[in-house]
């Protein structure tokens, strides 16, 4: 993901966003709408089976008047017995509603003579009314339900729903009402009236009641029998109690006990009951039979137009995410390209090379900034490195100078050893470690003739090339004005004079220079400016040498210098140095100091010059170890074996 | 306002004329117990097409009979078609009919034998709302309670007898719907039949209470296969054949109780009788729990000389006969024995 390019996350983040943004609106739309849907399909189906069920009991209801009409004038006792017989036909005719009519009486209840007498009427083929006398031995009327109930229940009741296969193959339910005879101010019994009223009419009313292509409609008795469905098998033999018991599902037993039970209502059911899919089932009561009547509507029907707004729905989604896709895509390669040419562009110049061209962007935003700065940085950087190269090559050729130039100066100094080649008077010894290539110290011996030797430590101002040519002109200088019967101070002076001459750069040197004369041992010497050497006598501790005062070199053309001397005794010896040994400074900031400078020397003991120069040189390296060396240093020690001889 | 027919179909008055004219024309017959000519055995159970009688139809259907070398034609019973008559006019060589039905045939004068008992226990009970508040026997007195008639309602009327219960017999025929109603307090009902038509209109067992007259000391066994005895005396081999055929008949509707509904189904679907797979399969469920079917080759276990004659003497103390037939003329149960 994170080495995903930019217009990946771009479209990835966008479409992301988009697509949470439109899912849950669709959610909102598509739940709310089948919300709404529910319930406009719960007020549709209630209607649908109030409408069925109003005009079914309203058939019902026409046909309950008669029977209850008839039993009441039967009860009155204001009637002919001989139309009795008649009476039947009357209520066929005058009904069309009723099927079937007729008056039954107890036993013996009408005349003694007769167990029956059940004068009974109905519509035959053609719609010819047939009279019939009922009752027998074969015939029981007195078992049927249609007599018993009101007998029983002392009401005019509807039957359970009997299916006629005789009769013209009718489905019936009969409406029977009891009448009575007044005997000593109680009623008694005397038999029943009984209108059928034929089922078809009622089916018709119920299968037009439909809702959506595959939904239907049913009725059921009071005892959960169908009295009609679009089954025709189910008739008359399926109860809906045996579908729920076929289909194991307890919910449809307790809506059908619901149902029977003169409820109202409105239920989802699993698939496979009442339909193959998942349905809704409307119910409601036909009170006058004790009735119901169900609309079951198969859900994803219900729900179609719901479903295919949502396809719609889902359709325009995806197109427009799709063409939002597209968009954001060429937005992003549009931003990204650029980009992308010049990350191309600044990996050729990370990789080195400057030459390299960025892509000619001309654009006022963010991304043409930032061309713009890469190029002004891929110049800068050019222009940088070029200059780098060109003072790195001049660094380099001073380098090569300057270690010419040390070679030179080093040449300069003497080192040959022996230093003085038969010469077993004097031993010296010097040692000479500038702080850079070339240094601003210096040291000298040479002998003036065969018995004076002239030796000198000084230290110019400053350090690198300026001191180093400061130094050559003073050990020159130096050596020049060096010459047999002058004087330590004699030298100073006039060394002093030549350089302050042109010394427009102000630059100047301290100096110690001293002339040992073998033969006598005397040491004449001068100082401008210089570190005071070190004494050691033979078998002594080391002493500062008393020098006169003097000026520094170079700077005033009027200075004066003194010649001081003392008498070496052979095993006396000298240590000139410069600041740098002293001075010479540790990691820690600390210098080595005069004491150090002292201590080592004492510890030296009789070693030779050359020893005493080295170990002390050493010393000051150990403890300065690490640490850069700020300035130049140099020793020179002088040993004094004995006068010439 | 036709009779609501249940397990029959016919309008009534065509069905009474026909029935009547047939019942003439075939009274004018002397009764006849020669073998039809074309061989062929009639066999008529005692009601309509039901599960009650699934093992007779499995046998025909999956050719037990045939393979005895038997052509059974089954008929169709119903009210109309009173086994034991049907037998007794030599419409029908076999049949089937309760115990206590048989007895008093018998003591009629129609010389009927048992040739094999195949329900062994009464599945009759009487079922009661628990809405009435009736918890025992005794409480039945004064209600009205359903009664079939005939010797269907013996044993109720033994059973409140013997409790010194009275009761207001109502009349009950084709249907329970009367007690549904709550116009009777007690029905009278078949356990594999009336209730569970009960439940399927929508009345919950835990709604109901039975009283299993076989666990109140009036265990009849009912369903046997009767002959007049003079089929037997001719030619018992016919009647071992058709008893073993019958009982391999149950033994295939009790192994395969799918199959077998199908085949019920399809003599109910063709009799028109308003009725469900699912009563027929309580039904045959019920009949595996009534009917103990012997080995393989045995015959039908046989009744208890006790038992009979307690029957016989409810049937007699009822009035229904005036003499309990002999037991070993009526009761040839061990055709097989018999054969060997």
């Amino acid at each position: 993901m994170r080495s995903r390019g930019i217009a990946f996350k771009l479209v990835l983040f966008t479409l992301s966003g988009t697509m949470a943004v439109f899912v849950s609106a669709f959610a909102y739309v598509y739940f709310s709408s089948e919300a709404s849907m529910m319930s406009y399909v719960e007020m549709n189906g209630r209607n649908a089976t109030h409408a069925a069920a109003y005009q079914i009991e309203s058939v019902l209801r026409g046909v309950e008047k008669v029977p209850v009409n008839y039993a009441a004038l039967l009860t009155s006792g204001y009637y002919k017995t001989a139309d009795l017989t008649l009476l039947p036909e009357r209520m066929v005719s005058a009904n069309p509603e009723i099927f079937g009519a007729g008056i039954f009486f107890e036993p013996g209840a009408f005349g003694a003579a007769s167990t029956y007498f059940g004068p009974y009427c109905c519509r035959g083929k053609n719609g010819r009314l047939v009279n019939v006398m009922l009752g027998s031995e074969h015939y029981d009327y007195f078992t049927m339900d249609w007599y018993q109930f009101p007998l029983e229940l002392n009401r005019a009741v509807w039957t359970e729903p009997y299916f006629d296969t005789g009769g013209g193959n009718e489905l019936m339910a009969t409406f029977s009402a009891p009448f009575y005879k007044m005997l000593n101010g109680e009623k008694k019994f005397q038999g029943v009236v009984g209108a059928d009223v034929a089922l078809h009419g009622l089916r018709e009313i119920v299968s037009s009641t439909r809702l959506y292509r595959s939904g239907y409609a049913f009725l059921i008795s009071r005892n959960g029998v169908f009295v009609t469905h679009p089954d025709s098998s189910l008739v008359m033999t399926n109860s809906i109690f045996s579908i729920a018991e076929a289909e194991h599902s307890s919910l449809l037993r307790r809506v059908g006990q619901k149902m029977i039970a003169g409820g109202e209502g409105f239920v989802e059911l699993p698939k496979g009951v009442l339909f193959r899919g998942n349905c809704w089932l409307n119910y409601a009561p036909i009170p006058s039979v004790g009735w119901s009547i169900g609309i079951v509507t198969p859900e994803d029907e219900l729900l179609g137009d719901v479903l295919r707004f949502s396809r719609m729905v889902i359709l325009i989604g995806l197109l427009g995410v799709f063409v939002m896709a597209l968009i954001v895509l060429l937005i992003a390669r549009r931003i990204s390209k650029p980009i992308q040419d010049l990350s191309a562009s600044t990996f050729e110049i990370a990789r080195g090379n400057l030459d390299a061209s960025l892509p000619d962007i001309h654009r006022g935003d963010e991304v043409g900034t930032l061309a713009r700065s890469f190029e002004g940085m891929r110049v800068a950087l050019k222009d940088y490195i070029e200059n780098l190269t060109q003072t790195t090559a001049a660094k380099e050729r001073i380098e090569s100078e300057l270690k010419i130039a040390r070679r030179i100066q080093m040449s300069f100094l003497p080192k040959a050893f022996p230093p003085l080649p038969g010469n077993s008077w004097v031993d010296i010894a010097a040692r000479l470690e500038p702080a850079r290539q070339i240094g601003g110290d210096l040291y000298d011996y040479f002998l003036i003739d065969d018995d004076q030797l002239f030796f000198t430590v000084g230290d110019v101002s400053d350090k690198g090339i300026p001191a180093a040519l400061f130094m050559a002109v003073t050990k020159t200088l130096l050596k020049g004005i060096a010459e047999k019967g002058m004087s330590p101070s004699e030298v100073l002076e006039k060394c002093n004079l030549e350089l302050c001459g042109g010394n427009d750069s102000m630059m100047f040197v301290t100096l110690f220079c001293g002339i040992l004369d073998l033969r006598s041992g005397r040491l004449r010497y001068s100082n401008a400016g210089h570190e005071h050497p070190f004494l050691v006598r033979r078998g002594g501790l080391p002493e500062t040498l008393a020098v006169p005062d003097g000026f520094l070199l170079g700077v005033n053309e009027d200075a004066s210098y003194q010649t001081m001397e003392i008498e070496l005794q052979p095993g006396d010896r000298l240590i000139v140095y410069t600041d740098g040994v002293t001075e010479a400074v540790n990691r820690a900031g600390e210098m080595y100091s005069p004491a150090n400078l002292v201590a080592e020397i004492e510890s030296c003991g009789s070693l030779r010059a050359d020893e005493i120069a080295e170990r002390i040189l050493e010393s000051v390296k150990t403890f300065s170890s690490g640490a850069p060396q700020a300035d130049d240093i140099t020793l020179l020690a002088v040993s004094f074996s004995g006068p010439k001889v | 306002m036709l009779r609501r027919l249940r397990g029959h179909s016919g309008f009534l008055l065509v069905v009474l004329l026909i029935a009547a004219a047939a019942l003439g024309a075939k009274a004018a017959e002397p009764p006849s117990t020669t073998t039809p000519p074309s061989a062929q055995i009639c066999f008529i159970p005692q009601w309509t097409p039901q599960a009650q009688f699934a093992g007779y139809y499995v046998a025909f259907e999956k050719g037990f009979y045939a393979a005895r070398g038997l052509n059974v034609k089954i008929l169709e019973g119903g009210p109309t078609r009173p086994s034991a008559q049907w037998l007794q006019k030599g419409e029908a060589r076999f049949a089937t009919m309760f115990l206590s039905t048989a007895v008093v045939e018998r003591a009629k004068g129609i010389r009927l034998v048992d040739i094999g008992q195949m329900v062994a226990r009464s599945s009759q009970v009487l079922i009661v709302k628990k809405s009435r508040g009736i918890k025992t026997v005794p409480a039945m007195n004064g209600k009205k309670v359903g009664l079939w008639g005939g010797e269907l309602s013996i044993m109720p009327m033994a059973l409140f007898q013997k409790y010194g219960v009275h009761v207001i017999a109502v009349p009950q025929t084709w249907s329970v719907n009367l007690f549904l109603r709550g116009g009777v307090d007690v029905a009278s009902a078949m356990m594999y039949n009336e209730y569970h038509t009960i439940l399927q209109a929508g009345v919950d067992p835990d709604q109901l209470r039975v009283f299993h007259l076989s666990g109140l000391g009036f265990n009849v066994p009912e369903d046997g296969i009767y002959c007049m005895e003079s089929t037997l005396e001719k030619d018992p081999e016919t009647c071992r054949l058709f008893v073993q055929a019958s009982v391999e008949g149950w033994r295939y509707a009790f192994a395969h109780p799918g199959e077998a509904l199908g085949i019920v189904m399809k003599y109910v679907n063709r009799a028109r009788i308003a009725t469900n797979r699912q009563h027929q399969q309580w039904m045959l469920e019920h009949m595996r729990e009534v009917i103990d079917l012997p080995p393989p080759g045995a015959c039908p276990a046989a009744i208890k000389k006790s038992d009979y004659m307690a029957i016989g003497h409810e049937l007699m103390t009822n009035g229904i006969i005036h003499q309990i037939p002999d037991f070993s003329s009526l009761f040839k149960n061990c055709v097989a024995v018999h054969e060997k």
